[in-house]
């Protein structure tokens, strides 16, 4: 199995001369089943360079798995150049969303529209397929098996676990852990820190012995106080995630936006002296734009 | 007992998607989720004091999309399992579709409804806490949703709910009899019918189901929810169209000790804890949202 980063950045495209190392692009991972059958999960901007070195490759058929249907995951989506072209597939894979009731097909049609993109799905030359996933549901792609969890987000996100001859990497998508609403005073305090728990055991289950699990790590601990509820993970309970489910890599991904290279690898590395390694544990780095991984 | 139709199933199904909520709770929703860092225990409270609101977003969980290995009966299990922020705007798009009138066409007073509505759930929980055998909180829901088929009434079968009001109210016979000659099916059927349809846990489903039968007795939950709703009738805790009291069929009964009658329940749950439950249901039924 392959994985390849083709955008680690949280929220918004962040492309400039600080972020020039890690990368601009918004998130979109690409794995490759041992056969080449080609996942894509989540279509930032990255999608877009991504999609260009598959005009060599033609005809394609992308099996697309869109975590949440926030901007950054889903925006590179109309730029997916092989939907131009005739012959080619893409199965679109995501959830459905209980607000609206409507399926993964909305993240297409709200941005496919007159006001604000010139061609309609209707327009693109490409087959398109839609598959809304239930939670804990599980679907072939080619010859690997990718499995939905949903994980914890202002917006219903599926975290992804592709599985193909043995190997396995899991990705978040977006997520916080989860934290009790009520105080221990609170009559409800004890019912919900049970929920929890139960909830929290099916996250680490469906992550449990990873080869490579790639985790939303947008903030440091002395962020997060300010950004409860947001959604988003520290590179600690990142890595003490990464420890309770025995993943071998762990790879820190949807960096934000305003943080420069240096000062990523500055708090990645503060981060790593509060979770020493020794022999047997897991290996814990920072997801960077271009880089590929074979296991 | 009547079975309702596959159609008026479907039909009065339908009908609930675009029932409004209560005042009280639209205008807090609005309200909460004009800021943005609004306090997600806040948020439970206001959607567990609506039987509009709690049937909605237990629909939503409950649904086969979800394929959950158990059941949800929790708001709080419903913010664990889809998030806050999502609960949230739910909330938000129930409240969007307007505010149940407290003017009806069958002169219901909805008002009154809720208040009866929210002390029986109250009143079973408390039940639930003393003698176990069920989730305390489950059985807040179901006592919550206890009569949710005679405001389904009230919004949709208007004329023929009013005839059956009457005709209880003249004495003749009890609500859900009179509901029976009047539209052919009783609050019962329909309260259990649309949480079956929306694949509630069974044990709810039975609670709504039983709560004027003895077969009530056969879960703990059922003879909470059946007892509760005869002490909140019989402190007179708001009204939901029907005065008359029943006494506790043994089966029922049994679950709360031996020589056991509502009288000795209510004193065994005490004053001070019953005008408290009283109090709080009476914060979250006033029309006016003041
Ligand atoms: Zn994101
Ligand atoms: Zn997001």
């Amino acid at each position: 199995m392959k994985v390849k980063f083709w955008g680690v950045r949280g929220s918004i495209p962040s492309p400039r001369a600080g972020t020039v190392r890690y990368g601009g692009n918004t998130t979109c991972i690409e794995i490759r089943t041992d056969n080449n059958e080609l996942i894509i999960i989540d279509g930032g901007t990255g999608i877009f360079p991504l999609s260009q070195t598959l005009l060599k490759e033609l005809p394609v058929t992308a099996n697309v798995f869109i975590s949440h249907s926030h901007w950054d995951h889903i925006h590179g989506l109309p730029f997916f150049i092989p939907n131009f072209i005739p012959g080619n597939k893409m199965i679109l894979h995501g959830a459905i969303d209980p607000v609206s009731g409507r399926g993964v097909e909305q993240v297409m049609d709200v941005q496919l529209q007159y006001s604000y993109f010139p061609v309609r799905e209707a327009e693109m030359k490409a087959s398109i397929e839609y598959v809304s996933l239930s939670p804990g549901q599980t679907v072939q792609a080619g010859s690997a098996t990718v499995k939905a969890t949903l994980l914890n987000h202002p917006v219903v996100n599926f975290g992804y676990r592709v599985e193909c001859n043995g190997k396995s990497v899991f990705f978040t998508g977006d997520h916080e852990p989860y934290s009790n609403i009520y105080s221990p005073e609170d009559e409800s305090y004890e019912e919900y820190r049970g929920l929890i728990a139960a909830q929290e055991k099916m996250v680490f289950d469906a992550m449990q012995g990873v080869d490579v699990l790639i985790a939303d790590s947008s903030y440091t601990i002395e962020e997060y106080p300010a950004k409860k509820g947001w959604g988003h993970g520290t590179f600690d309970s990142c890595m003490s995630m990464a420890d309770a489910v025995g993943a071998k890599i762990l790879y820190c991904t949807h960096h934000e936006p305003t943080r420069d290279d240096d000062v990523l690898e500055r708090e990645f590395a503060k981060a790593l002296a509060r979770h020493p390694r020794s022999e047997g544990m897991a290996d814990f780095r920072l997801a960077r734009e271009g880089i590929e991984i074979e296991f | 007992m009547n079975e309702l139709s596959a159609d008026l199933n479907k039909k009065l199904g339908e009908a609930v998607e675009r029932m409004p909520a209560f005042p009280k709770s639209v205008q807090k929703v609005l309200e909460l989720t004009r800021d943005l860092n609004c306090s997600p225990k806040v948020l439970v409270q206001v959607i567990e004091n609506d039987p509009v609101m709690t049937m909605k977003i237990l629909r939503v969980l409950n649904s086969a999309y979800y394929s959950l290995p158990s059941k949800i009966t929790s708001i709080n299990h419903s913010v664990v399992f889809l998030g806050l922020n999502t609960v949230k705007n739910i909330a938000l798009s129930i409240a969007a579709i307007g505010i149940l009138p407290k003017q009806n066409a069958a002169d219901f007073d909805v008002n009154q409804y809720l208040l009866h509505s929210l002390t029986t759930a109250a009143i079973a929980k408390h039940l639930c806490g003393k003698v176990g055998g069920a989730d305390p909180m489950d059985c807040y829901v179901a006592g919550l949703l206890h009569d949710f088929g005679k405001v389904v009434f009230a919004q949709f079968m208007p004329e023929q709910f009013k005839i059956s009001l009457e005709k209880c109210q003249e004495g003749e016979m009890s609500l859900f009899t009179a509901e029976q000659d009047a539209i052919g099916t009783d609050h019962t059927v329909v309260g259990s019918m649309l949480a079956e349809k929306w694949q509630f846990p069974q044990p709810l489903i039975d609670s709504i189901r039983n709560h004027h039968s003895e077969k009530a007795g056969e879960t703990a939950m059922g003879a909470c929810v059946y007892t509760a709703n005869q002490i909140s009738k019989k402190l007179e805790f708001g009204f939901a169209g029907d005065a008359r009291l029943e006494s506790l069929p043994p089966a029922v009964a049994k679950h709360f000790g031996v020589n056991i009658n509502l009288d000795t329940l209510i004193s065994s749950i005490g004053e001070a804890e019953l005008s408290k439950i009283l109090e709080q249901a009476r914060q979250f039924s006033q029309m006016d949202g003041s």
